[in-house]
């Protein structure tokens, strides 16, 4: 293996998914590298979601192949793979906290499950990820249904980060909240990449996101990846899609913004 | 080069030993060197969390080392902790982190622990061979304000019971309260959609009639036929005994009409369809759908819960008469097949012993527990919270108190209906 593709952490080749007749994707490639931040766009109905849920395993692809830390997933037995699957964290579009548990026992799940730490270290670690994403103290011992939107988003962030993954998959993170909140999620993703060395893999629709924190950009489009490449390759391609979304008016009032 | 300072009893930490106490670590390195030997940003193999320390003219030196993430460092943390407790006669503390081939925010936040402990006695820590990436992640960890989150305290069990005790007699008294308010503005909306009938809302009704009634018919028709034959048949060996099985006839007669008929239906239609409506409207509220409907100036109490309660109302009574007849047929056929009774013998007995208010006292009482069943059910319904785990508690309470409802009423009919001699 070169150093090289080593680098590449998340490879997707040939891939074929569909729901009975409605083809998704065809023949999709997708690399990912190792530390960088990678936003999916594409309209509604191109799949992001499913591309996302595809690469984590919860939906079996057609055709392709799949590779996560050079690891063919498909081949691992059911305990490999947990193992693996613990080398990544996941935040759902609605947090999809447990409704059952506070927001400490959520985060505290895997640390119950897998790694039989003490109640003391448990609470230490549980204090720290609520700090580390922004979350009040006192939030800990709320439930998710007292949560507002936002707090939500954080907790199920807490959630996904309570294992130190090192890749991290956010499924559409700024969607439902205020631009402020937004804009502190964008912030708190890019803090956490730079001290972390995470490796993100974010669907969303958020100009103002793909702008602030990703640095390479996936269209799906055509039912593949269209386009890769940085915002500048973005604005600088002339596929009418991608033309309308990079060069609309929200774009255009996106762009200022971050120099 | 392991040198004992602070208490007794801590000589027992080493790498070998950690690495034969975790088989699960084993198997993460080697899955991991399997199938990715240049895993580590490092480029090293990975090795458990592990640590030393010595004490070297009053000055604690801790060589940290290994691969100090999340999946080992639980393994080392009693013993560290048991070494921040004891420094013994150390004045100053070092934190050799050289030979530190992973960190990860979970491992940080544990140097960053001792640190903080060493510096509590005194001892000013410093890091040494702290690598730039650590480093980052380190000032990052301690600089959050973490109070370690307070694990949910019970109270002892002794007194626990007394606390549930008593709560329970407050949430009785006032969701008897909430349940008698819910029932006058039931009742209320009904009584408006009697003297405004374009109100109603014809479409759910029927739609609920069919749901709550006639796909209950099977099942009901199954199940009172089979207690009318195993009534019959036990009545019949009991009554031959003094030779007066003829009486079998009266007894599943006048069981059936006044009391089983209507108790069995009553108690299935709450286990069907009381559940199913609270599930429902448990789902629309957790759902904002009911807040919808209010803001977009719709009544949830006509769209929802009248339809429900009058379809409740209208069926149930239609239920218990298929019941009746049903739970007779299973008599009947016993009394053929067992007591040799041809079935014109059996009508005309039936005849003798029943009179109008014999089956009145039975459906009389139907509409009553259909109310009690649709006002239970819809209450729960309206009761969920946010949490999917509400509307199943929800749905289970509303099946329990209405079955309860269903008896309690029952039996208070039958006093009522003795007691005025019918």
């Amino acid at each position: 293996m070169s150093a090289e593709q080593n680098d590449i952490i998340i490879d997707v080749k040939g891939l074929r998914t569909a729901f009975g007749d409605n083809v998704i994707h065809d023949n999709l490639d997708l690399q990912v590298r190792r530390g960088e931040v990678i936003g999916i766009v594409g309209g509604s109905g191109t799949g992001k979601s499913v591309l996302l849920r595809t690469i984590l395993g919860l939906k079996k692809p057609d055709a392709g192949r799949i590779k996560v830390f050079g690891i063919d997933f498909d081949e691992l037995t059911p305990d490999e793979r947990r193992v693996q699957e613990r080398r990544w964290g996941v935040l759902f579009q609605d947090g999809a906290l447990f409704s059952a548990l506070t927001v400490a026992e959520n985060i505290q799940v895997p640390y119950r499950e897998h790694l039989h730490m003490n109640d003391q270290l448990m609470s230490e670690l549980a204090g720290v990820k609520i700090a580390m994403v922004g979350l009040r103290a006192g939030a800990a011992g709320l439930y998710p249904s007292e949560l507002s939107g936002g707090m939500k988003k954080r907790a199920g962030l807490a959630r996904a980060l309570a294992q130190d993954p090192e890749i991290l998959f956010l499924d559409e993170p700024t969607a439902g909240l205020d631009p402020i909140g937004a804009a502190a999620f964008d912030e708190l993703i890019n803090d956490l990449t730079s001290t972390l060395g995470l490796t993100v893999f974010m669907v969303t629709h958020d100009l103002d996101s793909l702008y602030a924190t990703c640095d390479r950009i996936a269209v799906l489009a055509d039912r593949r990846v269209r386009l890769i490449g940085t915002m500048d390759d973005m604005l600088a391609s002339d596929h009418p899609w991608i033309r309308s979304y990079f060069h609309g008016p929200r774009a255009r009032a996106a762009a200022p913004k971050v120099k | 080069m392991l040198y004992i300072g602070g208490g007794a009893g801590i000589q027992s930490w080493s790498q070998a030993r950690l690495r034969r106490n975790c088989p699960f670590e084993r198997r993460v390195k080697l899955a991991r060197c399997r199938h990715f030997s240049q895993f580590d940003a490092c480029g090293g193999i990975l090795t458990a969390a592990a640590f030393k320390f010595e004490t070297l003219d009053g000055t604690l030196r801790l060589y940290a080392e290994g691969d100090w993430s999340i999946a080992f460092v639980s393994r080392i943390d009693e013993d560290l902790r048991r070494l921040a407790a004891a420094t013994g006669q150390a004045r100053a503390a070092v934190l050799d982190v050289t030979r530190l081939t992973r960190l990860d925010t979970s491992g940080a936040f544990v140097l960053h622990r001792m640190a903080s402990a060493f510096e509590a006695s005194g001892l000013a820590p410093r890091y040494e061979g702290l690598q730039s990436q650590h480093r980052t992640l380190l000032e990052k960890v301690s600089a959050l304000e973490s109070p370690p989150v307070s694990p949910v305290t019970r109270p002892p069990a002794s007194l626990d019971v007394v606390e549930r005790i008593g709560a329970g007699v407050r949430t009785f008294g006032r969701e008897s309260l909430v349940v008698i308010e819910f029932l006058g503005a039931v009742v209320a909306a009904i009584l408006d959609v009697i003297r405004h009938p374009s109100k109603l809302r014809v479409v759910p009704l029927v739609h609920h009639m069919e749901k709550a009634g006639f796909d209950a018919l099977p099942l009901i028709c199954l199940l009172t036929f089979l207690i009318g034959a195993v009534i019959a048949q036990q009545g019949a060996s009991q009554l031959k005994q003094f030779g007066a099985d003829v009486f079998t006839v009266n007894l599943i007669t006048i069981i059936f009409l006044r009391e089983v008929g209507l108790l069995l239906t009553a108690i299935i239609v709450a286990g069907r369809s009381g559940s199913a409506f609270t599930a429902e409207i448990g789902s629309m509220k957790m759902r904002e759908e009911i807040d919808a409907m209010r803001t977009l100036g719709l009544d949830p109490m006509q769209m929802l819960i009248v339809p429900r309660v009058l379809a409740l109302i209208i069926v149930l009574p239609l239920l218990t008469f298929v019941a009746d007849i049903m739970g007779l047929i299973g008599g009947g056929v016993v009394a053929m097949t067992q007591l040799g009774m041809s079935p014109t013998v059996y009508i005309d007995r039936m005849r003798d012993s029943a009179v109008f208010w014999t089956f009145g006292v039975g459906i009389l009482r139907a509409p009553f527990m259909a109310l009690a069943i649709g006002l239970i059910g819809c209450r729960a319904g309206l009761d969920v919270t946010g949490s999917a785990e509400s509307v199943g508690s929800q749905t289970t309470r509303s099946v329990v108190l209405s079955i309860f409802l269903v008896i309690v009423l029952d039996a208070m009919f039958a006093m009522f209906f003795t007691a005025v001699g019918l």
